[in-house]
C-alpha cells in the first residue's frame, strides 16, 4: 500500500476517534452542569476540559480568560479555528477519507462523507444549541457506525490495520488525558488526602467519569461494589478486556502493528510491546503510589513517540 | 430574427421522435411531485456519494462549502442505435487518424512532407514536444483516451447533423458522469430500464484496465496500473479516484511517485514497487520538473526518461496536444484520407483559416455571423461570438485579428440542438452536447453514449457547471427500425453558413471544467 494512502487512512481513524472522544467529555461535562455544585466546580471542570486537550491558550487567545461554559462548549463544538473541535476533527476525518476514498468501501467513505455534511447542517440549523446532550450522543453514534461499517465491510488487509492502529492509538491517548484530568480535579478526594466531599458528590464525579467512557456498566459488572476511585482508575487503565482502558488499546495497537509490519526488529514494534508489558504487568496500589499524574503524563508522551515512530516507518518514509 | 432549432424529442410541438414515443408515454404518466421528489432524492444520493467538484475561492450562499454538485437531469437524452452505429465508425476512425497523425508527426512528418499541413502549424504549435521526437511508444498509440464532442445542429431541411467541435486528447474528463448518471437513473426509474433496451455503459472501466494493460512495456507479465491524479483539490479528483477504485488500481500522486535505475516505483508501506502503466491525469507540463516546467510538484522527477526508455507506459503519451489544437482541429477530414484512404464519416464544423486570404477576407466581412477563436487560446479566452458582440467589441476584435490573422479561426454559429429539461418553471428545451469516450489500445472501443452535458439556462448554449451546466443520463436505444446509417452521419458540407443563430457554440469547450484539467 502506498505510504500516503497509510497516513490518510490512520489520521482518518484518529480523528474520528477524537471527535467521539471530544463528545464523550462534553457531554459529561455537560450532565455534570446540571447538578446542583458549586460555580468554582463547575468552572473547574470546564477548565479542566481544555486542559486535558491543551486547549487553555486557543481559547483564551479567542474568548479571554474567563472559562465561560457556553464559551467552552462553541470552541470545542464547532469553532473551525479550533483544530481539535469536533466539526474540525469530522471535516479533518472526512478530507483524510476523501483523498484516499478508492482504497475505502463505499459504505466506509460514505459513512465519513454523510457524518461531515451532516454536523455542518446540524450546526447551521441550530440543533446542537437546541439540545447538546442529542447532539453528542449523535457524534458518538456516527463513530460508531464509522467503525462497525470498517469492522462490516473492509477487507482485513493493510487498510483495515492502518484503520485500526489510528483508532488504538488516539483513544489510548484520549483516554490518558480523561483519567489525568479527572483525577486530578478530584485529588483531594484521593486516598492519603482528608476527605472532604460527601459520598453522594463522590458518586457523581465518578460515575460521570465512567459514564463518558461507557464505562458505568461495565464497573458494576466487573467489580459488584461500590465506585471507588482507585478502581474506577484500575477499569480505565489496567483492565485488558476494557474496550478504552490503556492497556485494552494497546493491545490492539499491538496486534494490528504486527500485521503490518515485515520488519521483526523493528523499532515501532519494540516501543509499542514495551508500552503494553508495562502497563499489562502494573498494578494499580503501584501507580497510585508513585503518582498517577507522572505515570499518565509519561504514558503520554510514550504514546507520542509511538505515533511519531509509525509515522516514520509507515506513513512517511525517508525518500529512497 | 429565425432560429432553426432541432429538439431530440419533439420533432413538432405536437409530435414526439419514434425513439422518444415511449419515454415520453412514460413521463406524461407521472406526476409532477414524483418528479420532484426523484429530483431531490439524486441530489440527496449525490452529496452522500461526494460526486461534487471543489469551487477553491468561491463560497456557498451559506458560505459554509466550498463544493458544488454538477446538477443532473432526470430526463435522458436518447439516441437510437442506428445513429449511433455511424457515430461509433466515425469515431473509430477519427481517432484512429489522430493517432497516426501523433506518431507520423513525432517520426517521419510525412504529412508535412506531402504539404497537407504547413509545418510551421506544428513546430511553434507549444503543445508540440519535441522531446518525443522519435520516441517509440507501445502499439503506436498516444491518445488511449480521447473524449470527442459532438455537437447536433439542424440544417436547411431542418434535420438534425452530428459534427465534432472538438477532439479532446491530453486528459479528457467526465466519464465518471456518464457512469454515475446511468447508476442514478438505474436506482431513481428502474421501470423503464425493464421497459426500454437500453445500452449498458458500466463495463467502462473494465475496457479501460484492458486498454492500459495492453500497454505495458514488454515481459512485465502482471503489470502494475496506476492513476495518477494531481491531488484531492483537482476539480475532477472525485473521477480519478472513481476509476483507480473501479479499476482496482492505486491513486498516486506525483510525491507518492520516485525514479531510480530508470524504472518508476510508488512508495508503500513495505518498501518500493515497480510501475509500469500509469495512467495520467496531470498535464504534459507538470509530469515531470526535470523536463518541463521545473516548479511542478505534481509530477515525478525523471519521468520522462524512464519514459523514453520505454520502461514504463504513459497514459495518454505525452506530447498528444499538438493534435487536439484548435489550429489543427480544421485538417483533421485530411488526416482520415491522408492516413486510412478513408472518406471521413463525421464531419467537423466548417472552418475558416484566418492565415489563409480568402478565409481572412471572408471571416471580417461576416464577423458578426462568426465565432472566432484565437488557436491556441482556452477556457474562452480569446474569442468573438459575433451574433452575441457589441459592434465595438467586433471592432475590437477586428484589429487584433487584422494583427496576426495566423492566430485565429472562425466557424459559423452553430444552434445546438435541445433536449427537454427540468428547470424551474418545469419542462423546456436545453441545448446539449455529447462526449464520447474512446479507447485506443491493442483494439479500438468504448461503451454506447458519453456524457451529454446540457446547458441549464434559457437559451444558454454554455454548459460549463458554473454557469449552470448539468448532464443527462444518455441512453442508445436498441431500435428494430432499419434506417440506413447514412441518414445519420451524411456527409454533405452543410449549409451552416447562412443560418443566423444568436450564441456561440464554442461556447461548450470549457464546459464543466471538464476538457481542461486544472492544475
Amino acid at each position: 500500500m502506498l505510504s500516503r494512502t497509510a497516513d490518510h487512512l490512520f489520521w482518518m481513524s484518529r480523528y474520528t476517534e477524537r471527535a467521539e472522544n471530544t463528545a464523550r467529555l462534553l457531554d459529561v461535562n455537560y450532565q455534570t452542569s446540571l447538578l446542583p455544585q458549586s460555580a468554582a466546580r463547575a468552572e473547574a471542570g470546564w477548565r479542566g476540559l481544555l486542559s486535558i486537550s491543551e486547549l487553555r491558550p486557543a481559547y483564551a487567545a479567542h474568548y479571554g480568560d474567563t472559562v465561560v461554559p457556553r464559551d467552552v462548549m462553541d470552541f470545542m463544538v464547532k469553532d473551525e479555528k479550533n483544530p481539535s473541535s469536533i466539526v474540525s476533527c469530522l471535516r479533518n476525518a472526512r478530507e483524510n477519507g476523501r483523498a484516499v476514498r478508492g482504497t475505502l468501501t463505499t459504505e466506509v467513505w460514505e459513512t465519513q462523507n454523510q457524518t461531515y455534511l451532516e454536523v455542518v447542517r446540524m450546526l447551521r440549523n441550530g440543533d446542537f444549541e437546541r439540545d447538546p446532550g442529542q447532539f453528542f450522543e449523535w457524534v458518538k453514534f456516527r463513530s460508531h457506525l464509522s467503525r462497525g461499517v470498517t469492522l462490516g465491510t473492509m477487507l482485513q488487509d493493510e487498510a483495515f490495520h492502518f484503520l485500526r492502529l489510528g483508532t488504538f492509538l488516539e483513544r489510548a491517548d484520549n483516554t490518558a488525558r480523561l483519567v489525568d484530568v479527572k483525577f486530578h480535579a478530584a485529588q483531594n478526594e484521593f486516598p492519603g488526602k482528608p476527605v472532604v466531599k460527601t459520598q453522594e458528590v463522590d458518586f457523581y464525579h465518578w460515575s460521570a467519569i465512567l459514564r463518558s467512557v461507557s464505562g458505568f456498566e461495565v464497573y458494576r459488572k466487573v467489580y459488584r461494589d461500590v465506585i471507588k476511585p482507585e478502581r474506577v482508575a484500575e477499569l480505565l487503565i489496567l483492565r485488558p478486556d476494557m474496550p478504552r482502558s490503556l492497556l485494552g488499546c494497546l493491545n490492539e495497537v499491538m496486534s494490528n502493528l504486527a500485521l503490518v509490519t515485515s520488519d521483526p526488529a523493528s523499532e515501532t514494534q519494540r516501543r509499542a510491546g514495551k508500552l503494553r508489558s508495562d502497563l499489562q504487568y502494573a498494578r494499580i496500589d503501584e501507580i497510585l503510589a508513585t503518582g498517577l499524574h507522572a505515570f499518565l503524563t509519561q504514558f503520554l508522551d510514550r504514546v507520542n513517540e509511538l505515533g511519531a515512530h509509525i509515522s516514520r516507518e509507515f506513513l512517511m518514509p525517508a525518500a529512497h | 430574427m429565425s432560429r432553426p432549432m432541432f429538439d431530440e424529442m419533439n420533432a413538432s410541438a405536437s409530435s414526439v421522435r419514434g425513439h422518444y414515443q415511449d419515454y415520453q408515454r412514460w413521463l406524461a404518466r407521472q406526476s409532477a411531485d414524483v418528479m420532484q421528489a426523484r429530483r431531490a432524492e439524486a441530489e440527496m444520493i449525490f452529496r452522500r456519494v461526494g460526486i461534487t467538484f471543489a469551487v477553491y475561492g468561491a463560497k456557498d450562499e451559506d458560505g459554509s462549502g466550498t463544493e458544488r454538485l454538477i446538477p443532473f437531469d432526470l430526463i435522458p437524452r436518447i439516441i437510437p442505435a442506428h445513429e449511433w452505429g455511424g457515430m461509433e465508425k466515425g469515431l473509430v476512425q477519427r481517432v484512429t487518424a489522430l493517432n497516426r497523425f501523433i506518431h507520423d508527426i513525432y517520426h517521419d512528418q510525412e504529412i508535412l512532407k506531402a504539404g497537407i499541413i504547413p509545418s510551421d502549424q506544428i513546430f511553434q504549435n507549444a503543445q508540440f514536444r519535441p522531446e518525443m521526437m522519435g520516441v517509440d511508444v507501445p502499439g503506436n498509440i498516444y491518445s488511449h483516451i480521447s473524449g470527442v464532442d459532438i455537437v447536433r445542429a439542424p440544417n436547411a431541411q431542418g434535420e438534425g447533423e452530428y459534427y465534432v467541435l472538438e477532439d479532446n486528447l491530453r486528459v479528457p474528463s467526465g466519464v465518471s458522469y456518464m457512469l454515475e448518471d446511468r447508476k442514478m437513473m438505474m436506482r431513481l426509474f428502474p421501470e423503464l430500464f425493464s421497459q426500454n433496451r437500453v445500452a449498458p455503459v458500466e463495463h467502462y472501466p473494465d475496457l479501460l484496465l484492458e486498454t492500459l494493460r495492453d500497454m505495458a512495456p514488454p515481459a512485465t507479465n502482471e503489470p502494475t496500473v496506476v492513476v495518477l491524479t494531481p491531488g484531492m483539490y483537482n476539480s475532477a479528483y472525485f473521477e480519478h479516484a472513481f476509476l483507480a477504485q473501479q479499476m482496482g488500481v492505486e491513486l498516486v500522486e506525483g510525491q507518492d511517485l520516485f525514479v531510480k535505475d530508470n524504472f518508476v516505483y510508488m512508495r508503500t508501506t513495505r518498501g518500493p514497487r515497480r510501475v509500469d502503466v500509469i495512467y495520467r491525469r496531470v498535464d504534459d507540463d507538470y509530469l515531470d520538473p526535470l523536463a518541463f516546467k521545473p516548479t511542478s510538484t505534481l509530477g515525478c522527477a525523471g519521468l520522462l526518461n524512464v519514459y523514453r526508455s520505454g520502461n514504463v507506459a504513459i497514459c495518454n503519451a505525452i506530447g498528444t496536444g499538438v493534435a487536439d489544437d484548435k489550429s489543427i482541429y480544421p485538417y483533421v477530414p485530411k488526416m482520415i484520407e491522408f492516413y486510412l484512404g478513408e472518406k471521413p464519416i463525421l464531419k467537423n464544423v466548417p472552418t475558416y483559416m484566418c492565415r489563409n486570404p480568402d478565409d481572412l477576407k471572408y471571416t471580417l466581412a461576416n464577423l458578426k455571423d462568426l465565432v472566432v477563436k484565437e488557436v491556441h487560446g482556452a477556457g474562452g479566452y480569446g474569442m468573438l461570438v459575433g451574433p452575441a458582440s457589441t459592434k465595438a467589441e467586433i471592432e475590437d476584435f477586428r484589429a487584433a485579428l487584422l494583427a496576426n490573422p495566423s492566430g485565429y479561426i472562425a466557424q459559423p454559429t452553430l444552434s445546438l440542438s435541445t433536449c427537454p429539461t427540468y428547470v424551474e418553471s418545469g419542462i423546456a428545451p436545453r441545448h446539449i452536447d455529447l462526449r464520447p469516450f474512446v479507447l485506443s489500445g491493442k483494439t479500438v472501443q468504448m461503451v454506447p453514449g458519453g456524457l451529454t452535458r446540457v446547458a441549464l439556462k434559457d437559451g444558454s448554449l454554455v454548459v460549463n457547471s458554473s454557469q449552470g451546466g448539468g448532464t443527462k443520463d444518455t441512453w442508445i436505444l436498441e431500435d428494430d427500425t432499419p434506417v440506413p446509417v447514412a441518414a445519420a452521419v451524411a456527409l454533405a458540407q452543410s449549409q451552416l453558413q447562412s443560418q443566423s443563430q444568436s450564441q456561440s457554440s464554442s461556447a461548450l469547450e470549457p464546459a464543466l471544467n471538464l476538457s481542461a484539467e486544472g492544475v
